[in-house]
């Protein structure tokens, strides 16, 4: 923590002014200023980035919500919207002196909609939570990042979260068709709807996955899938990365669109082994776990056809899940991949690159290669159907220096997928962590072009600054009379476009 | 100064758009070219507007003026196709049938089947155009990732990329989705692709009354099934025809034909189309709707249409297509009315040229339409792309 300041900057000012406000708006009892309860959100799931906020809302209604954005704005005091805090990138990573907008307690998920395969839930209910209540109707909501069981629906909306199933079924963007958000100067605006295609932009597609710099979702309406006939699940041993690789390419050349195909390599099978002991093959040195569904005679059939890929690709075990259980099992070791790696490693950086998927081998043997230069470890978990890898970078922080060349390496991965054509992030967001990668992934001109979108939303920059854009910009036209100091710039995030 | 490597011709009346005939028309060869157009229009404040395949000119209001029209077409390479990662990268000005005929070789397809085979990509963007096969695949915001756009002021702007994955920067792709030409010109375009189906099955049920129709689709909804488009060809207040079209491995569709004949309780099945499938209702002198609404509500979205309209509804999806026929223009506001209790809008694709200055085409765009100026405004500020097209007059 550092020291606080003797004499209080405008800014502080600024806040303290805006906390008194804030408690006659939405109640003392939701408003936190105590250093010590503040410092409990100071950063998200990228813990090795920290920023105490200036104040804490805890907001339980809509009109909290509405109330709080709108007196930021009034104050010029920037805020940062936050769910559960398992986000990956720092893309709730409070800002010194600005309000961090917590939507947990917004619970409220509405009745099922079977008919229209809808529901309509607040920001802060739990991804797992929509498709506990669609099952009876056998409906499911469909993306199912690895959090699913914390993390919260505004969060996902928010990155546009993906997750081992999107392969098939496409990203959060794809399955929310409606919401209520604030804009960042107080006022509601409705996005879509219960129905598709409303006149007008689709200032929806353009909102998911804006990382709260464009607003702040009250309400989402989110479509529902019916749930498959059959599922089927395998896992599939290999003695080398090649063959794995090999055989997630054989699958999509064949014409078989699977639900996910995941994969993992020896260190991360290792890691998960040591942690949730999900028995996977001993020996080997990449695992696939390969999950059709469908009409029941099209997942038989195609699952026989899987098999004889992988076979052909000299799989030396493939294993068949026999039950939900067994099936729950294969999942288990993939989704707590990340967790695991903690078992085998002090500390970790978990990347999240993308690359078009017929470069997999060669970016496994350059990421391997890059590795044993710096004499560091990578553990590699992937969405391996849509090319999505997760490179989790191994060291001990009680080595001197060995962060940074940990650090470095996950920058230089990153750099290697968008020298390949793919990207820096597949599903975790650019945030606070990824924003100075940008510039390596878009043009300046690509990146001026997407300010004009913020500054259309959000022309003061208060709604989340200094995240996605590796230099904050402000605005040029404002209309109205200006005073005093731009909040941007008071803080030091910006300078004048 | 003038641009005088483009391509470039004074406008006729056969380049007219909705009626009205543009000062010039240029046709530029390559992005730097359409930059350079747009700098210059920039310079000399004309309004422009972009066509591709005109085949859906005449849908929008007619534009205030244009001064340039840009014709697209000479943007016609397919950028990059690499089968193994089932995805492509194609120019805007190259048509749909044409990039479809290349991926079919690779046993692949582009998964957006509108009824104008020969519109650009580009089009298909703009006018957000899609078909009955959106059922399965969804439509251009599910499978377009990633865009090249020329602002009004020659910028050359990218977003998104060639991974089907990937959440980097915001999502521009979504906002020129049916915009209309209003934010820019696009002139490329990555998709992602699907392998073509192996065989089809195609279940066809005559229903003495339309409004059958909503409950069967209902019940084919709430089946395991997984039908490629379900259909429906209909008269307001005379008969209709489902049609249930499966796409898939050859048991697959075979059983599934079978389970929706026992599940509609009736129906023939065969391998071909109907004729009328993919096609929407009407002719030039009718008012051609496209009508969005709550899935389940197109029993009560056929009722408000008066007898004798023809439709063609992608039940389960909440789109329709009718052609009201032109005397019954005065009846649009209450259609609306009737559909928005279901979250419904109607708008105006096409109409007669007589009617076309007269008609809301839009209609009401709810309270983000100021949030929807300030976009406009932020790309465009001078508003000089394709003026008067787009929703609130934009």
């Amino acid at each position: 923590m550092t020291a606080r300041l003797t004499a209080p900057t405008p800014a502080a000012g600024r806040t303290a002014a805006l906390t008194r406000r804030l408690r006659e708006a939405v109640g003392v009892e939701r408003v936190l200023t105590d250093p010590a309860q503040l410092r409990t959100y100071e950063c998200d799931g990228l813990t090795n980035f920290r920023v105490t906020p200036g104040v804490v809302v805890l907001a339980e209604s809509r009109q909290h919500v509405i109330d709080t954005v709108r007196l930021c704005a009034e104050a010029g005091v920037p805020f940062v919207a936050r769910g559960s805090g398992t986000g990956l990138s720092g893309g709730a990573l409070p800002v010194s002196e600005g309000v961090l907008l917590v939507l947990s307690r917004l619970r409220a998920i509405g009745p099922v909609d079977p008919d229209n395969a809808r529901v309509v839930v607040e920001p802060g209910v739990i991804n797992l939570w929509v498709t506990r209540d669609a099952s009876p109707h056998n409906l499911a909501y469909a993306p199912d990042p690895s959090s699913q069981q914390v993390c919260t629906i505004g969060g996902n909306v928010a990155e546009n979260a993906g997750g081992a199933h999107c392969l098939k079924y496409g990203f959060t963007v794809n399955h929310v068709v409606g919401a209520e958000v604030v804009l960042p100067d107080g006022s509601v605006v409705n996005l879509g709807g219960t129905a598709p295609e409303h006149p007008g932009y689709d200032l929806l597609g353009t909102f998911i996955g804006s990382e709260g710099t464009l607003g702040v979702a009250t309400s989402l309406t989110l479509r529902l899938v019916r749930a498959p006939e059959a599922v089927q699940t395998m896992l599939v041993g290999f003695r080398s990365v090649e063959d794995a690789a090999g055989t997630v390419g054989d699958i999509i050349a064949a014409g078989i669109l699977p639900a996910a195909i995941e994969m993992m390599d020896a260190l991360a099978i290792e890691a998960a082994e040591a942690a949730v002991h999900c028995g996977y093959p001993a020996g080997a040195v990449a695992v696939l776990v390969i999950e059709l569904d469908g009409p029941e005679v099209e997942v038989d059939a195609q699952f026989a056809q899987v098999e004889q890929i992988a076979l052909a690709r000299s799989a030396f075990e493939t294993r068949i899940a026999q039950s939900d259980a067994e099936r729950a099992l294969m999942w288990k070791g993939r989704k707590s991949a990340f967790a695991a790696v903690g078992r085998i490693s002090p500390a970790y950086f978990v990347q999240d690159g993308v690359i078009p998927r017929t470069q997999l081998p060669q970016v496994l043997t350059e990421i391997g290669r890059m590795a044993a230069a710096v004499g560091l470890r990578v553990a590699n978990v992937f969405h391996a159907g849509d090319g999505n890898l997760h490179p989790l970078v191994l060291y001990d922080d009680a080595v001197d220096g060995q962060a940074h060349d940990a650090e470095e390496l996950a920058s230089e991965i990153l750099e290697l997928c968008v020298s390949l054509g793919g990207s820096i992030t597949g599903e975790h967001g650019v945030g606070a962590e990824k924003r100075m990668k940008m510039a390596v992934q878009f043009t300046s001109d690509d990146l001026d072009t997407m300010q004009r979108v913020r500054c259309a939303f959000d022309p003061d920059g208060v709604a989340n600054p200094g995240k996605i854009f590796p230099t904050p910009r402000l605005c040029g036209e404002r209309p109205g009379p200006r005073t005093g100091e731009h909040p941007l710039q008071a803080a030091g995030l910006g300078e004048v476009f | 100064m003038v641009v005088t490597s483009v391509e470039r011709r004074p406008g006729t009346a056969e380049d007219a758009v909705a009626g009205v005939v543009p000062g010039e028309v240029v046709r530029p060869a390559s992005v730097q070219e359409v930059a350079e157009v747009l700098r210059e229009t920039q310079r000399e404040g004309r309004s422009v507007l972009a066509t591709g395949g005109r085949t859906k000119t005449g849908w929008a209001p007619p534009p205030a003026s244009v001064d340039v029209l840009i014709d697209t077409t000479g943007l016609d390479r397919l950028v990059e196709h690499t089968a193994g990662d089932l995805v492509v990268v194609a120019e805007a000005g190259m048509r749909l049938s044409a990039l479809q005929q290349r991926l079919r070789a690779a046993g692949q397809w582009l998964a957006l089947d509108p009824s104008e085979p020969g519109a650009t990509l580009g089009g298909v963007v703009s006018a957000n155009a899609s078909g009955p096969r959106r059922l399965r695949y969804g439509t251009v915001r599910d499978l377009l990732i990633g865009i090249t756009v020329v602002l009004a002021d020659g910028t050359v702007a990218a977003a998104g990329g060639k991974v089907v994955k990937n959440v980097a920067g915001y999502d521009l792709g979504k906002l020129y989705t049916g915009a209309h030409g209003s934010l820019g010109i696009v002139v490329s375009t990555s998709w992602r692709l699907h392998p073509l189906p192996a065989t089809r099955r195609v279940v066809v049920l005559d229903l003495a009354d339309p409004l059958d129709a909503g409950p069967l689709a209902l019940t084919l909804a709430r089946s395991t099934l997984t039908p490629a488009a379900v259909e429906v060809h209909a008269t307001t207040g005379g008969s209709a025809v489902l049609v249930v079209v499966f796409e898939a491995i050859p048991e697959s569709v075979r059983a599934q034909a079978d389970a929706t004949i026992a599940l509609l309780g009736g129906g023939r099945q065969g391998d071909d189309l109907p004729v009328e499938f993919g096609q929407r209702p009407g002719g030039d002198g009718d008012i051609v709707l496209r009508l969005a609404f709550a899935p389940a509500a197109l029993p009560a979205v056929l009722q408000a249409l008066p007898a004798g309209t023809g439709v063609t509804a992608s039940a389960c999806t909440g789109v329709a297509y009718a052609a009201l026929a032109a005397e019954n223009a005065n009846l649009l506001p209450a259609i609306r009315t009737a559909l928005a209790p279901h979250d419904g809008t109607a708008v105006v694709l096409s109409a007669p040229t007589d009617l076309r200055r007269e008609l809301d085409h839009w209609g009401p765009a709810g309270n983000a339409l100021g949030l929807m100026r300030r976009v406009k405004h932020s790309f465009d500020p001078d508003g000089r792309l394709a003026p008067g097209r787009f929703v609130g007059g934009m």
